[in-house]
């Protein structure tokens, strides 16, 4: 029994759009997993599947041997332990960016404010940015919003962290500061799936690929195997793309 | 040299500023000769309907020479266009354009407010015309004065309703507009309810609702405990005002559903998203993230919805209510005068004006607290 077991998950919106065909994942306690594949394979529809942001079509999700998908499920209760980040960092612009953070803590795990602000001052002084506290979200460059949004979502204390390409809208000089914080999440032994056009990073980190292709997990492995390595055509063909626009 | 290249070589020459400067300083003139005969004739009239004194001749010319003031742009429009063409004789094309420019302006400038000054002109002859007709059924003085503490009164009444209303208003059409969104197969028929209600409550014309439940409810003695209870607690008489809330509440309250409705679909889903992904429930992302967003664009659109609101205040008259409009009305047909109404029409016009200011200004220093300080 694997911690994140994902288990032939077709998810079709409407009829006829059928985005994912069967997808067969399953994700260790402090392992991280990285999603790879072409623009439209339905990484971030994965993602939105296994914190219950959409619904799935057939097939379960379990998490701790508890399944997570279909009807009955508490969505609310599983959020709390389903951490997710955003390619567009999703903050609530009329909030400070403590009370970004302590917003689900005190509504959803009742803290009083004092506790879930202490809580946030010590997530902020993590990713640098205690000074920030009293700013709108607007008056962060990028990089610091998308370093709040993860801080907001650690707040909850998830047991895991999806994140969902959550370098794509910055600047490149913006990208590294947000990749040392989920090497140092990593490191820390977070468990993680995430999706991410960035190849070098992904190798550096995950013990383990998933390349998805149509709807299916094409091909996974270790990342040496993946980028080094990899034995699908298919695969070889993506890798090959992306060197071509040299982001590997 | 190809076209295209002389065509850069040689700078734009300006037109000519001069005809503009002379019209400016021509309609300066007819305002100046307009003036001064609508002020002859504003004396005559005062002279005939005995209202003249000597300090009214002070004022009128005070005001005659005004309108004089309109030669100091005219002129310096005048004085620059001669300047520019001047430049253009030495082929000084860059100052030519400035000056062509400025003079331009200023041209303008007199035009415009030779335009505003004839309006006001018209309106003044309009008030004098057929020996002071106009002024006297509208703008009687004596009897504004005189009538005014009554009117005012009367005019509480109007605020009373709004007040309350407005306060009912907000938190019923919330009510409505978050029904009409809530999600899942088990919030259809709520949905349902909330359509129907802003659709009918949309569709019927204020007077005819107030009406309908000012006459009918009454008469129906479904209200008579409440009436009883009213009397009893608060010593109220006149239920009119009552009945009259209710109705402005729930035909405004569709209104204001709608404005809502709007706010809340601006708001993008992302946003849900992000709240609903940190566990937040679909009431909790409602009242945290969504509707405090939402606020912030529709208050707008809300003011006016209320400025609306109060004005429909002057039709409780049809029920009997004693409103600002009812009392100036009993007063007019009393005096075969409709000053008093005059005084009403300036009092709602007073009320709305702080208002739009007043939310100006809140939006202002919202934009200010949350945008970054660029
Ligand atoms: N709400 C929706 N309704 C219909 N189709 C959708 C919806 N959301 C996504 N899709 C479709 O699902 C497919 C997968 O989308 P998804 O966003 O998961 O891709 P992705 O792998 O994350 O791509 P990218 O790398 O560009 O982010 C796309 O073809 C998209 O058009
Ligand atoms: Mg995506």
């Amino acid at each position: 029994m694997s911690f994140l077991e994902i288990r032939n998950v077709v998810k079709k919106y409407d009829e006829t759009v059928t985005v994912l065909k069967g997808i067969n994942l399953n994700v260790e306690e402090h392992q991280v997993v990285c999603l790879i594949g072409p623009s439209g394979c339905g990484k971030s529809t994965l993602l939105r599947c296994i914190n219950g942001l959409e619904d799935i079509t057939e097939g379960e999700i379990r998490i701790n041997d508890d399944r997570v998908s279909g009807a009955g499920v508490d969505v609310n209760r599983l959020r709390r332990d389903v951490g997710i980040v955003f390619q567009s960092f999703n903050l609530f612009p009329h909030m400070s960016v403590l009370d970004n953070i302590t917003l689900a803590p005190r509504q959803v795990l009742r803290l009083s404010k004092r506790e879930a602000e202490a809580r946030g001052m010590e997530l902020l002084k993590r990713v640098k940015l205690e000074q920030k506290a009293k700013s709108f979200p607007d008056q962060l460059s990028g990089g610091q919003q998308q370093r709040v949004a993860i801080a907001r979502a650690l707040a909850m204390e998830p047991m895991v962290m999806l994140l969902d390409e959550i370098t794509s809208a910055l600047d490149p000089e913006l990208v590294a500061e947000v990749l040392d914080l989920v090497r140092e999440l990593a490191s820390e032994g977070m468990t993680m799936l995430l999706a991410t056009h960035e190849m070098g990073f992904a190798r550096e980190v995950s013990s383990k690929v998933a390349f998805l292709f149509e709807g299916v997990v094409h091909e996974e492995g270790p990342p040496e195997q993946i980028f080094g390595n990899p034995t699908e055509e298919r695969t070889r063909g993506f890798l090959k793309k992306i060197i071509e626009a040299g982001r590997m | 040299m190809t076209d295209r290249e002389s065509r850069f070589r040689a700078p734009s020459i300006p037109r000519d500023a001069l005809p503009l400067a002379i019209a400016g300083i021509v309609a300066a003139l007819l305002v100046a000769l307009t003036c001064a005969s609508v002020l002859w004739q504003v004396r005559e009239a005062l002279v005939a309907t005995k209202n003249h004194t000597g300090w009214m001749d002070a004022l009128l010319i005070v005001v005659g020479v005004l309108p004089l003031a309109l030669f100091i742009p005219a002129t310096r429009g005048l004085q620059l266009a001669i300047a520019a063409r001047r430049s253009l004789w030495r082929k000084d094309l860059i100052a030519a354009r400035v000056l062509t420019s400025h003079s331009n302006s200023s041209s303008w400038f007199s035009l415009g407010y030779a335009v505003f000054a004839l309006i006001v002109a018209a309106l003044v002859w309009f008030l004098i015309a057929n020996n002071v007709a106009v002024g006297s059924t509208f703008f009687n003085l004596p009897l504004i004065f005189e009538s005014f503490g009554l009117v005012a009164r009367a005019f509480l009444t109007n605020v009373l309703i709004f007040t309350i209303a407005e306060v009912l208003i907000l938190v019923w059409a919330l009510i409505v507009a978050v029904a009409r969104m809530i999600p899942g197969k088990a919030g259809q028929p709520i949905r349902l309810l909330s359509t129907i209600y802003t659709d009918a409550f949309r569709g019927l014309p204020s007077i005819i609702t107030i009406y309908l439940i000012g006459f009918g409810l009454p008469l129906t003695g479904l209200t008579a405990p409440l009436e009883e209870f009213l009397t009893r607690t608060f010593g109220l008489q006149d239920f009119t005002v009552i009945w009259a809330i209710m109705a402005l509440t729930l035909t405004y309250g569709a209104y204001v559903a709608e404005v809502y409705r709007a706010g809340i679909d601006s708001i993008h889903p992302s946003q849900t998203m992000a709240a609903r992904s940190l566990g937040l429930s679909f009431a909790q992302t409602m009242r945290f993230v969504i509707i405090p967003q939402a606020i912030r664009r529709i208050i707008p659109p809300l003011l006016n919805d209320f400025i609306g609101l109060q004005k429909d205040t002057a039709l409780v008259a049809v029920i009997g209510t004693i409103d600002a409009f009812n009392q100036a009305k009993i007063l007019a047909s009393n005096r075969f005068n409709l000053s008093t109404v005059t005084t009403v029409a300036f009092l709602f016009i007073a009320i709305t004006i702080p208002q739009a200011r007043w939310v100006d200004r809140l939006l202002e220093r919202d934009a200010k607290r949350t945008r970054g300080a660029k």
